[in-house]
């Protein structure tokens, strides 16, 4: 690892203030699950690391039954993983947590981190995504929202400016008759994910669906959301030909990238599975 | 250009000057001499190097030193009280929770934040917490039984306290 400089600001002000001066030589420091690896294999060698994981400022998770719940960036992975908020309000947040890397991982490594190394099989983001969430983005200019589909943009890049931070995650309370559901493919327990789906429907009184949210990871260069198989559903009783169909639809749109794991057909075969179980158990939480 | 870090270790106040780079595996078996966490994979990956920071197992090579600032350490070496071995390190040697012991440290460490949290877990709940430990030797089925065992142990002490 090269040398580097190092500094702790005591607030959200003043990180932005360094990364204003500093710009594209410095680079911040959460949890440093991902970083660190890079920065040890010297595949990037920035000037200062800004250290946001000490501020309390960024690390909370808040419910209210208007605005849904806000998690701060520098949140870990454990502590929405056993947040009772979570597992009241989005128990698919806490099981997604569950099964994410490594209890050691989680001890320490933060949900802003995780969004923000991009890693296009993250699991934070499909399940993210079928939940509406939107993120909150804190810069030089004050604050913008985002959902959370638009915050990715390649391959370990996302629209964040060097001068900015992912600050916060929200997500609106869920709609009465809302099913959500998330699995992902992997070879052994605390692996990365080699794909994986989050499905949400929400049902209409009369049981047709009002609205279906399906998204990915593993299967595009950014978590996927996938609007056309999402659009089978609007208005039609969900069932087992109509998941079918969606499925189809989505294999349609999933660029699988082969990498030494598994090839793309693989990949593409098996997203398709998970999203038809995904589908059938998001259903099966409002029947 | 070193920084001063304040931490405490194994229940003693540190001060010490570290360089930015000094991951806190580094600096504790570097510069102060506690060699009980083993450096494996140096990645995140293997869990020899787990200690606790604030009674949460972590790996001690994926963190900066300069992170653990008013945070408090745990180590290996932080398990005994004096003479007095700790029940997870009785279990271990009674039960053969360990081979070449390389694993051990890292694997005791991940084992007491399962137990700080869930003080009676099961079968599943062990494997689950060790999940991100690596041991070349034992099939896990010893350590996984110590760990059991240690449980018990520690339920049966507490209850005597009490
Ligand atoms: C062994 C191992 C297994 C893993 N398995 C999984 C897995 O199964 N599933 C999964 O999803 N992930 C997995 N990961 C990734 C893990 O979730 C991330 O490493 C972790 O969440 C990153 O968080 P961090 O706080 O440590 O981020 P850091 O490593 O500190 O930062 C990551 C990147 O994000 C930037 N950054 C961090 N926070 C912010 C912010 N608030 N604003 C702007 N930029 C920021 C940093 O500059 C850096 O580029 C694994 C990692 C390891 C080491
Ligand atoms: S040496 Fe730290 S996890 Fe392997
Ligand atoms: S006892 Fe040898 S690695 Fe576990």
């Amino acid at each position: 690892m090269r040398d580097f400089d190092y500094i702790a600001p005591k607030s959200v002000e003043e990180t932005i203030k360094v990364l204003s001066e500093y710009k594209d030589e410095a680079k911040i420091i959460a949890g440093g699950q991902s970083l660190l690896n890079i920065l040890k294999q010297d595949l990037m060698a920035p000037e200062i690391l800004v250290d946001i994981k000490h501020l309390s400022e960024l690390d909370y998770i808040t419910y209210d039954e208007k605005e849904g719940m806000r998690i701060g960036a520098t949140t870990t992975h454990h502590a929405v993983e056993v947040s009772p908020l979570v597992i009241e309000h989005y128990p698919i947040l806490s099981e997604m947590e569950h099964t994410l890397a490594f209890p050691q991982t989680r001890n320490w490594g933060t949900i802003g981190g995780n969004l923000c190394i991009q890693d296009p099989t993250g699991d934070v983001a499909p399940p993210l995504i079928a939940l509406r969430a939107t993120v909150k983005i804190v810069g030089p200019n004050g604050e913008r929202i985002l959902p959370m589909e638009d915050f990715s943009t390649d391959y370990y890049e996302t629209v964040l400016e060097e001068d900015e931070i992912l600050a916060e995650v929200r997500i609106p309370p869920m709609a009465p008759r809302t099913g959500v559901a998330y699995s992902k493919f992997r070879i052994v327990e605390g692996d990365a994910p080699i794909v994986g789906a989050a499905v949400a429907f929400t049902l209409n009184e009369d049981g047709t669906c009002a609205d279906a949210r399906i998204a990915t990871n593993g299967t595009a260069p950014i978590p996927l959301r996938i609007p056309d198989a999402e659009a089978v559903f609007k208005g039609k009783k969900i069932t087992d030909e109509l998941i079918q169909e969606a499925v189809e639809v989505a294999g349609e749109a999933m660029e699988c990238i082969p990498d030494i794991v598994a090839s793309d057909e693989y990949k593409k075969r098996v997203a398709k599975v998970y999203i038809k179980r995904m589908a059938r158990k998001a259903l099966s939480q409002i029947q | 250009m070193k920084k001063i870090l304040s931490f405490t270790l194994n229940g003693q106040p540190y001060e010490v000057a570290v360089k930015p780079k000094t991951t806190l595996i580094e600096l504790i078996r570097d510069e102060i001499g506690l060699t009980g966490p083993k450096i494996g994979c140096n990645a995140g990956a293997c869990g020899a190097c787990t200690v606790l920071i604030d009674g949460k197992a972590v790996d001690s090579c994926s963190v900066l030193a300069l992170q653990v600032e008013g945070h408090s350490v745990e180590t290996v070496e932080g398990l005994a009280d004096g003479d007095k071995l700790h029940p997870l390190q009785e279990a271990f040697l009674d039960d053969g929770g360990y081979q070449c012991g390389f694993c051990t440290p890292g694997m005791l460490m991940a084992a007491k934040s399962l137990l700080n949290e869930n003080p009676d877990p099961s079968i599943h709940e062990i494997r689950h917490g060790l999940s991100g430990n690596l041991c070349r030797c034992t099939g896990y089925v010893r350590i996984i039984d110590s760990i059991h065992d240690a449980a018990q142990r520690m339920k049966k002490e507490g209850g005597e306290k009490s």
